[in-house]
């Protein structure tokens, strides 16, 4: 997708996806668990009753956020994650054959999507030689030991949550919010991003963006709840 | 039965476990009596630990008030940072892990084999949650170290010739550290490397369901 970088702000979620959404799409969505997921498109795309979605994401929500909001409006037809224990609905529909499932390790998963988006079509690992994750894939040796061969993913499109954009589309991510939304926003053929902020063009450090504008189409800014799945807590240190 | 069961707590297979770092490493530890060890790190070792969802140097649980939804760790549990830490993406981060920079991963399980084959991702018929990070994580670190019951609850021993569930991965396990003692994977099967508390090596052989070398 081209265009002209003032062009990538858009004022809502709903209007930053206007026109990209197609019945049957492949979404590769960023986020682990809760944390760092695109809140406030998937929102939108459940309010777009866009429908036959398949996902590339580590996770699956919960039942009420996350991806777990288009599982109950049955958006939904396949999931490519590597762990979805914390849905109960997401069960329901994969035990009762309504949703298609397809394991991939968490590194593989990441590596599919950075390899898609760096234009490498497959790639060979270790992860899941001798298991059921390898059956009918390409087995090869490499200097003594076995390796699989993984295909890159390439995404109609991609939604990912930064913390702050500047109007050119270079992300800056916070704390462990970072993690699948590089990869996932690499392997879109458009990217989606949604921010806490967008901040004057010149005002993040060059050498501190860990996104370059290059990957993000469209940008957002929007109210995050940032929900926490398992809060821990200490007690409170006893002054010294 | 697990109370009449001598031998190791969960507390002390952790420490035992802490045994098995060493100065200046980049350690994984999975959920369970893995996340135990960092209470017991032996006193002049420095370990960095890595979470594998984009962090390395995880500090402690924050203090009440202080939870930050942006900053947990690979069980989804709020964490804190600490001086040292760096943050990264999932690629990068299971680019060091598969890459071998990680020097040990200390992992729970369902069952080991005596060649080291791992399960701990899948009961066939019950609900499957998914491997998350563990398949990656056993196949790409430089030693596995497994911190597990000796028995299921069932009494039955959790190690064993063969694996019967979907294995995690290949022949990955290094180190089996249990509530009866210490076993390494050998050639040939598995060497008992040192015993729990009041447990004595006839009792750990009749407990254990492998060959013991």
């Amino acid at each position: 997708m081209q265009g002209g970088t003032m062009k990538k702000v858009f004022g809502s979620a709903a209007e930053a996806l206007d026109g990209l959404l197609q019945d049957g799409m492949f979404i590769a969505a960023g986020g682990f668990g809760l944390c760092g997921i695109p809140e406030l498109l998937l929102q939108a795309i459940k309010e777009a009753g866009t429908r036959d979605l398949t996902f590339a994401s580590n996770n699956a929500g919960v039942d009420d956020f996350g991806i777990g909001i288009l599982l109950q409006t049955r958006q939904v037809k396949k999931m490519i994650s590597s762990y979805v224990g914390e849905n109960a609905e997401f069960m329901r529909q994969y035990l009762s054959g309504e949703l298609e499932l397809e394991f991939n390790p968490q590194g593989t998963l990441a590596e599919r999507m950075r390899s898609g988006g760096c234009g490498i079509p497959g790639f060979y690992t270790k992860t899941g030689v001798g298991t059921v994750i390898a059956d009918g894939k390409d087995h090869k040796d490499f200097d003594g030991e076995t390796y699989i061969l993984e295909r890159g993913i390439v995404a109609d499109l991609s939604i990912v949550k930064a913390w702050k954009a500047d109007a050119t589309g270079n992300l800056v991510f916070r704390k462990t919010a970072r993690n699948f939304n590089p990869p996932a926003a690499m392997c879109g053929k458009v990217c989606v991003a949604e921010v806490e902020e967008i901040v004057p063009t010149g005002s993040l450090d060059p050498d501190g963006i860990h996104l370059p504008g290059i990957y993000v189409h469209r940008i957002v800014q929007g109210e995050h709840e940032k929900r926490i799945e398992q809060r821990t807590v200490r007690a409170k240190k006893e002054p010294v | 039965m697990a109370d009449a069961i001598k031998g190791w707590d969960r507390n002390q297979m952790a420490a035992r476990a802490a045994q098995e770092l060493q100065d200046g490493w980049y350690v994984n530890l999975g959920i369970g009596i893995p996340t135990l060890v960092s209470n017991y790190i032996p006193d002049g070792i420095e370990v960095t630990l890595q979470s594998e969802n984009g962090m390395l140097g995880m500090g402690p649980f924050p203090i009440d008030g202080e939870e930050d939804a942006d900053l947990i760790n690979a069980g989804k549990q709020t964490i804190t940072e600490l001086p040292q830490t760096a943050y990264f993406d999932s690629a990068q981060s299971f680019g060091m892990i598969r890459g071998g920079k990680i020097a040990m991963a200390i992992l729970g399980a369902m069952e080991v084999a005596e060649n080291g084959d791992l399960a701990n991702w899948m009961i066939p018929g019950k609900l499957v949650k998914g491997m998350g990070g563990a398949m990656d994580l056993v196949a790409g670190v430089g030693r596995v170290v497994v911190v597990m019951d000796h028995a299921n609850k069932h009494g039955q021993s959790k190690v064993l010739r063969e694996c019967t569930l979907p294995l995690t991965g290949k022949a990955v396990v290094d180190r089996i550290i249990t509530n009866l003692g210490v076993l390494d994977v050998v050639d040939g099967g598995l060497r008992i490397v040192e015993l729990a508390d009041g447990v004595s090596e006839a009792e750990l052989r009749s407990l254990t369901d492998a060959t013991l070398v």
